[in-house]
């Protein structure tokens, strides 16, 4: 690779830009915009080589190859890459911004059982953590509150905005459930050895959750209920309106906490994390369940599994036939930016480079119910980016352009004027 | 019976007279009786190894008088004879806390931790108690006593079991009849040490294995200093030392590294410590032997897991199925080996317990002989205790056990247990065999009672007819009891009867099921009663539960362990793209021969007679990657029990059998440092590694290892996030003075030391000095460009350079003075957000330093990071676009040069060790994987034996996982399953 091109290219990028203090969100796109000449990966598996694509007023209009009329602004990026933006799913992103400051953490309430807490309000559009993900092509996020066993009620937002409301995509979509554990560690301090154990309590546990959801089903059928937030937040999820976010790892966990759910009545669940999925596909497959599946860049969780357990385990769902994405489950939200990496990873597994993309795109989306975002295809959202290189590869992921519902938005971040900010310090010398 | 009785009140009397025959004596009158006793037509163990047939025993007052076969007995001897019975040495246990006050652990805690003593006098530190003698918490306990006798003991010695020194120990006889002054052998037996901190204080150093270690260590370096008259001032504890420093030291150490860890402790300062081992040297046995010390063992095999949940039983690691598998074998092997042992019941439940392990154990291997010597003679020697106990020989104490047969059989009784010459009954030696069948006539009928099986614990049943009672029997004493239930009408009848010494029947007392008593009769039945006995017999003869197959250790004895240690090859890797590192740049189409462990050609067509050649076309070969952050492979990580711990060292904690290890070979790492965590302003010294998994702790070290310590800055060491206020510093200001005040210590030890003048070996002090003489680097933790700025002026005042900073996230911001001082830089690729004082780390970090001229190392400071470090430095060309060579040097030679191994690795060039990686394509790609890490051209890491090795799990798993499910259905005693915790260290791990 040519180091100083690169380096020319992206610093000159940077410095298009504003030099604010803070990134001011991109205003309305005006004119039509053509992209030409790059490598489109679709998001649902295909590619187009040397593809034109149009958007208008924040849609795609056209896309394919150039027999496609550029119209508007014409951006050449022959020899780069086009994606659509990825999303991340299940994220305190927003709601908290230093992990070891208690007074910038708004992502977990107290309380066991809280579906009426929502995300969205608390969601901080200005977060140098949230604008941090764009560089590296990721755009939208399900902003989810944690801890406790119900968290909370999630948003999905798109990474530049003003504020909550401008950044909201999809308002309440999910509610969070983090299933006992049938193992605990061990608690050393009163003298328990360090290792795991049987959790005694998760019959308990389990117990507590299955009454929570025949609760919350009578609430609804009621007429004349006195108000209830909680129980009128869980309403969504009897009605097929909000997604059951079902937190397990365990094989016993997943089967419970799936089988459970569905005759507590609940439409639509999504099982996120999902370490031993693997060793029951075709329950998975039977009941139509969707997995967004713990980051690879994990350890292996047991001390006799495979190194590359983690690597792998979202291609072992996705050969078993499921509809699989990739979430990051690290309590470290800045480590969100490298999903594009953790689908990267796969490539090495085995895993085709166009599906591996689909699991931070096309099918998150899916997944979320995000109809107009995930793919680059005619009326979808206009929310993409170019990348100089291969995306999924740290070496090849530069982005010299983005875009989110057409609208033209800074890759600059704190991060990059810190950058630029040094580099002009010992420059001047 | 009576005979029994009297034996006791006679011994007791003599006993009596002669340990306190100056006491005055108010409550009757005062005569002395000294009578012998006799035991003859025994079969004789007067030591594990020396048995006599049809012998005699002669003791007198408490004393073994004569052992053989032509004893000329004295008229005042009370006869016992044993025809057909066995005589054997009691046994001894040296590792018990027998009738010892059980410490009380302190309670309370405030806001912060305590980090002075709480005690006056004595040691600085609460966990060293060598002053605490457990004779002054001691009460004799008869229960416990009972039940070790009832297990064969006759002696244990005792002590608290309580902080790190612990104080001494009491050698005390089982003797219930008599007193203190008679069975109290020894008041100041022993002492004792171990690695853990004592309950009843919450003073916080040492916080960790190493930090224990360092502190044993000084505190004999300072009772030789004090011993010397150097300490103005009283020190109890230290005194104590040097008082008890001829007698015999235990050390607790627990399992087979510990164990190490205590002999080698011991060498440095010529202490043959008793080690107190855990049941897991089999694991390590050539190391055991080698440490050439003598072991106190536990018997105390895990219990198989119920693995009868499939789902509960996946969580259950190969490594803990083995110990189950495997830990029954270790007397033997320990004995195969020639290690000297003795047994204890210091990890069983219950004294029972330990019998039942001895049992298994010898069915697996352990010879009865050495394990009677186990309990017998070995540990008397151990604790120089020969002349009193261990064996009968004239002059000792009549300590000993009648047996049935011989011991360590199961069919064999144990009757009597003799300690200091009093009598002990455990079972009845004289009671009658009433196994047969009778007939039994009660209220005018005929019943047929069968009595069958032990004749100490037999069985009834009771018929009439073809009806079946269901019968209840108990024979003790030589009183039968005896009751018969109809099923039917549930109608019970309840007898009671003794039996008679000369007669085949007996009679006796019957309760009927309306509450009128009556008497019975039962007759035997002289021609059946043969037929019954036999069949008696017979289940005796039933063999033991079938022995399990014990699966082969491996090395580490984990999953993905080593059968064998990979050997040294002569490779020959042919058309690889190969980076160099060097100068020579990325060369494509090369071949590298790899010879004697190191590299000995680079070049074209190359071809060596007897190489192995690996086909690399289309493949790269790198030097193995270098991690210069890594906390892998520790037990302990922090030791923050003060803000300085330069006295600790993370070499004394190596862990191999960390599979992290073998993860990290997986993703071509083949160097680590693992440096102390960042709990404190000056941490511990480092530990430098080779990953060569299968080798133990010293294997891993390098040798001539470079020294490095670990500094932290910031919000770690100044306790920020945790609940801690009281311990300086609290603010960047404090930690500056903090260094500069050690320094100025470290400055005048040195001088001292180096005038030739007696000084106070202080290990924190020598560590410090070595920074100041440029003998030992620093890498020091840091973030914030105000204190990375600060080291470097501290340093600079004190004439030394800081080797490296490590994080160093606003390194960027002062690389210009980072050059000039001469450091160079550990970083993240990309961390940061997870605290305030990372707010402006910026993952351009990397590329900005080097572009200044600092030497960039990419690191992890974590276990998952690791074993991607070529995906990381990949990132430092995605964040400020440094060249493909450069991003690789950033894990390669890089860190190698920071950790001054850069002679030997980080590079391919001729001569430097074999530490490869090849790689299935460009080594930074994140789609690349490592497919051979070699070690000195060792393969450590091969992704087709990794296949195999999943298998191996596999297939072991199961076996392993069937074994247990017949033990369980045979009704083996079986516990949950358990699952290892993950052990992921960071800087700021606490402990």
């Amino acid at each position: 690779m040519n180091t100083l091109r690169h380096l020319l290219i992206v610093l000159t990028a940077m410095i298009g830009f504003s030099v604010a203090a803070q990134q001011t969100p991109a205003p309305a796109q005006k004119g039509a915009i053509t992209i030409s000449g790059a490598t489109a990966h679709i998001g649902n598996g295909n590619t187009i080589e040397n593809a034109t694509i149009v958007f208008e007023n924040g849609i795609i209009t056209a896309i394919g190859t150039s027999v496609i009329t550029p119209k508007g602004t014409i951006i050449n990026a022959a020899g780069k890459h086009l994606y659509p933006g990825f999303i991340a799913p299940a994220k305190s992103l927003g709601l908290i911004e230093v992990n070891a400051v208690r007074a910038s953490n708004d992502q977990d309430e107290i309380g066991d059982m809280i579906p009426h807490i929502r995300s969205i309000i608390a969601y901080n559009a200005e977060s140098k953590v949230v604008e941090s993900m764009r560089p590296n092509g990721i755009l939208i996020g399900q902003i989810t509150p944690q801890g406790g066993t119900i968290s909370g009620t999630s948003s999905i937002v798109q990474f530049d905005a003003w504020n909550w409301e401008d950044a909201a995509i999809k308002t309440d979509d999910g509610i969070h459930l983090h299933w006992p554990s049938t193992f605990r560690r061990g608690r050393w301090w009163a003298a328990e050895p360090r290792g795991y154990q049987p959790n005694k309590k998760y019959t308990e546990d389990v117990q507590q959750i299955t009454s929570y959801l025949k609760e919350s089903k009578a609430f609804g059928t009621g007429n004349e209920q006195p108000a209830n937030e909680s129980m009128k937040a869980m309403q969504g999820l009897f009605d097929g309106m909000k997604k059951l976010y079902l937190y397990a790892d365990g094989e016993k966990e997943i089967i419970d906490a799936i089988t459970l759910s569905m005759e507590a009545g609940i439409k639509e669940i999504v099982l996120i994390g999902g370490y031993q999925a693997y060793k029951i596909i075709p329950f998975l497959k039977q009941h139509n369940i969707p997995v967004l599946v713990q980051e690879t860049h994990a350890l292996p969780k047991s001390e006799d599994d495979d190194y590359d357990l983690a690597y792998k385990l979202p291609k072992l769902l996705v050969d078993g036939g499921l509809m699989v994405a990739i979430q990051n489950s690290s309590m470290s939200n800045f480590q969100t930016r490298n999903l594009p990496f953790y689908a990267g990873q796969l490539v090495g597994q085995g895993m085709d480079k166009e599906i591996a993309l689909q699991l931070i795109s096309g099918n998150t989306a899916k997944i979320l119910g995000l109809d107009q975002y995930g793919t680059l295809e005619t009326g979808k959202s206009a929310t993409l980016f170019i990348s100089e290189g291969d995306a999924l590869d740290m070496m090849g992921n530069t982005l010299t352009r983005a875009f989110i519902d057409g609208r033209d938005i800074s890759l600059q971040t704190h991060q990059t004027k810190l950058w630029k900010r040094y580099m002009d310090k010992y420059n001047q010398k | 019976m009576k005979k029994s009785i009297l034996i006791v009140l006679t011994l007791c009397l003599s006993h009596v007279g002669i340990s306190q025959e100056y006491f005055p004596k108010n409550d009757g009158v005062k005569e002395t009786n000294a009578l012998y006793t006799a035991f003859t037509n025994a079969t004789l163990f007067v030591s594990p190894t020396q048995k006599i047939n049809n012998a005699t025993l002669l003791i007198k007052e408490g004393k073994v008088v004569a052992t053989g076969k032509n004893i000329s007995i004295p008229s005042n001897t009370v006869l016992i004879d044993l025809d057909g019975k066995f005589i054997y040495p009691s046994f001894i246990d040296l590792y018990t806390n027998f009738g010892v006050k059980k410490p009380e652990r302190a309670s309370g805690g405030g806001r912060s931790p305590q980090y002075s003593a709480s005690r006056e006098g004595f040691y600085w530190n609460d966990h060293i108690m060598p002053e605490k003698d457990a004779i002054d918490h001691f009460n004799y306990d008869t229960k416990k006593a009972k039940a070790m006798r009832q297990e064969g003991f006759g002696v244990v010695n005792t002590h608290s079991m309580d902080g790190i020194a612990r104080g001494t120990g009491v050698l005390v006889a089982l003797n219930d009849q008599g007193n203190e002054a008679m069975r109290i052998i020894d008041d100041a037996s022993s002492q004792h040490f171990s690695f853990s901190k004592s309950v009843t204080s919450r003073q916080s150093y040492p916080g960790s294995l190493m930090g224990a270690m360092a502190l044993l260590r000084q505190v004999y370096q300072d009772a030789d200093w004090y011993n010397k008259g150097n300490i103005a001032t009283k020190d109890r504890s230290l005194e104590a030392l040097l008082r008890n420093k001829n007698k015999v030291s235990f050390f607790e150490a627990g399992n087979k590294t510990n164990n190490l860890r205590a002999d080698k402790i011991g060498d440095q300062f010529g202490i043959n410590y008793l080690i107190v081992g855990g049941g897991d040297e089999y694991e390590m046995i050539q190391q055991t032997k080698a440490s050439n010390a003598r072991y106190i063992i536990p018997l105390n095999f895990p219990d198989a897991y119920d693995v009868s949940n499939p789902y509960m039983a996946n969580y259950i690691s190969l490594g803990d199925m083995r110990a189950w598998n495997q830990a029954p074998t270790n007397p033997k092997i320990l004995q195969d080996n020639g290690v000297p042992f003795a047994l204890t019941t210091f990890k069983s439940k219950k004294p029972k317990d330990f019998s039942k392990d001895l049992l298994v154990a010898i069915a697996y291997g352990l010879d009865k002989t050495k394990a009677l010597e186990a309990l017998t003679t070995q540990p008397a020697s151990m604790l120089q205790i020969s002349d009193k106990v261990g064996t009968l020989e004239k002059g000792k104490y009549a300590n000993f056990l009648i047996t049935s047969g011989a011991l360590f059989e199961e069919e064999t009784t144990l009757y009597e247990n003799w300690v200091q010459g009093t009598r002990n009954v455990i079972n009845t030696m004289d009671q009658i065999d009433i196994r047969g069948s009778y007939n039994l006539a009660l209220a005018g009928k005929s019943y047929a009672l069968e009595i069958s099986g032990e004749p100490d614990k037999p069985n009834a049943s009771v018929s009439l007819g073809e009806a079946q009672y269901s019968t209840k029997l108990t024979y003790k004493d030589n009183w039968i009891t005896l009751s018969f239930t109809d099923k039917q009408t549930l109608e019970v009848y309840r007898t009671t009867a003794i039996i008679p010494k000369n007669s085949m029947s007996f009679s006796g007392k019957a309760v009927l099921p309306d509450g009128k008593q009556t008497s019975f009769n039962a007759n035997r039945n002289m021609g059946v009663a043969k037929e019954v006995s036999q069949e008696g017999k017979d289940i005796k003869d039933i063999k033991p539960k079938e022995l399990r197959e014990i699966v082969p250790i491996t090395y580490p004895n984990v999953g993905f362990g080593n059968l064998t240690q990979p050997q040294q090859e002569t490779l020959l890797f042919k058309n690889a793209t190969v980076w160099t590192g060097e100068a020579d740049g990325i060369l494509k189409q090369t071949d590298v021969l790899v010879k004697d462990g190191k590299i000995t050609k680079i070049g074209q067509n190359l071809s060596f007679k007897g190489a192995t050649t690996i086909d690399a076309t289309g493949k790269h070969l790198t030097a193995g990657v270098i991690d210069e952050h890594s906390h892998i492979a520790a037990l302990s990580i922090n030791e923050g029990g003060q803000n300085s711990s330069a006295e600790v060292t993370i070499e004394d904690v190596v862990d191999p059998e960390d599979i992290n290890i073998y993860r990290n070979l997986a993703g071509g790492v083949t160097s680590i440092q693992i440096l102390h965590g960042s709990a404190n302003p000056i941490g511990g010294r480092s530990a430098i590694l080779k990953l060569k998994w299968g080798e133990d702790a010293e294997g891993l070290l390098y040798d001539n290892s470079p020294k490095f310590i670990k500094f932290a800055l910031g919000e770690n060491v100044k306790q920020s996030n945790w609940e801690s206020y009281s311990r300086f510093p609290q603010t960047r200001m404090g930690v500056e003075q903090l260094y500069v005040n050690y320094f100025n210590r470290a400055k005048a030890y040195d001088a001292i030391k180096k005038s030739g003048k007696p000084f106070r070996k202080d290990d924190e002090m020598e560590t410090l000095s070595e920074i100041l003489n440029g003998e030992r680097f620093i890498s020091c933790h840091s973030y914030v460009q105000s204190e990375i700025n600060m080291l470097m002026k501290v340093a600079e005042k004190f004439n030394f350079r800081i080797n490296t900073f490590t994080h160093i996230l606003e390194g960027y911001k002062v690389a210009d003075k980072m050059v000039a001082h001469g450091v160079g830089a550990s970083t993240f690729s990309d961390w940061w957000a997870y605290k305030y004082e990372v707010n402006d780390a910026i993952p351009y970090n990397a590329a900005i330093m080097a572009s200044q001229g600092v030497t960039v190392a990419i690191n992890s400071d974590d276990g998952e990071m690791s074993r991607r470090l070529n995906q990381e430095a990949a990132k430092t060309i995605k964040y400020g676009a440094m060249s493909e060579e450069e991003a690789w040097k950033t894990v390669t030679i890089n860190p190698a040069k920071l950790l001054h191994i850069d002679h030997r690795v980080g590079s391919i060039k001729l001569g430097k060790d074999a530490d490869l990686v090849l790689w299935s394509g460009h080594p930074m790609s994140v789609y690349t994987k490592a497919e051979k890490t070699l070690i000195e051209g060792r393969t450590y890491f091969d992704i087709a034996q990794d296949k195999k090795k999943r298998d191996a799990i596999k297939a072991e798993r199961n076996v392993l996982m069937t074994m247990m499910l017949n033990e369980k259905e045979s009704g083996g005693k079986t516990r949950p399953p358990v699952k290892k915790g993950n052990k992921n260290f960071h800087c700021d791990t606490q402990f």
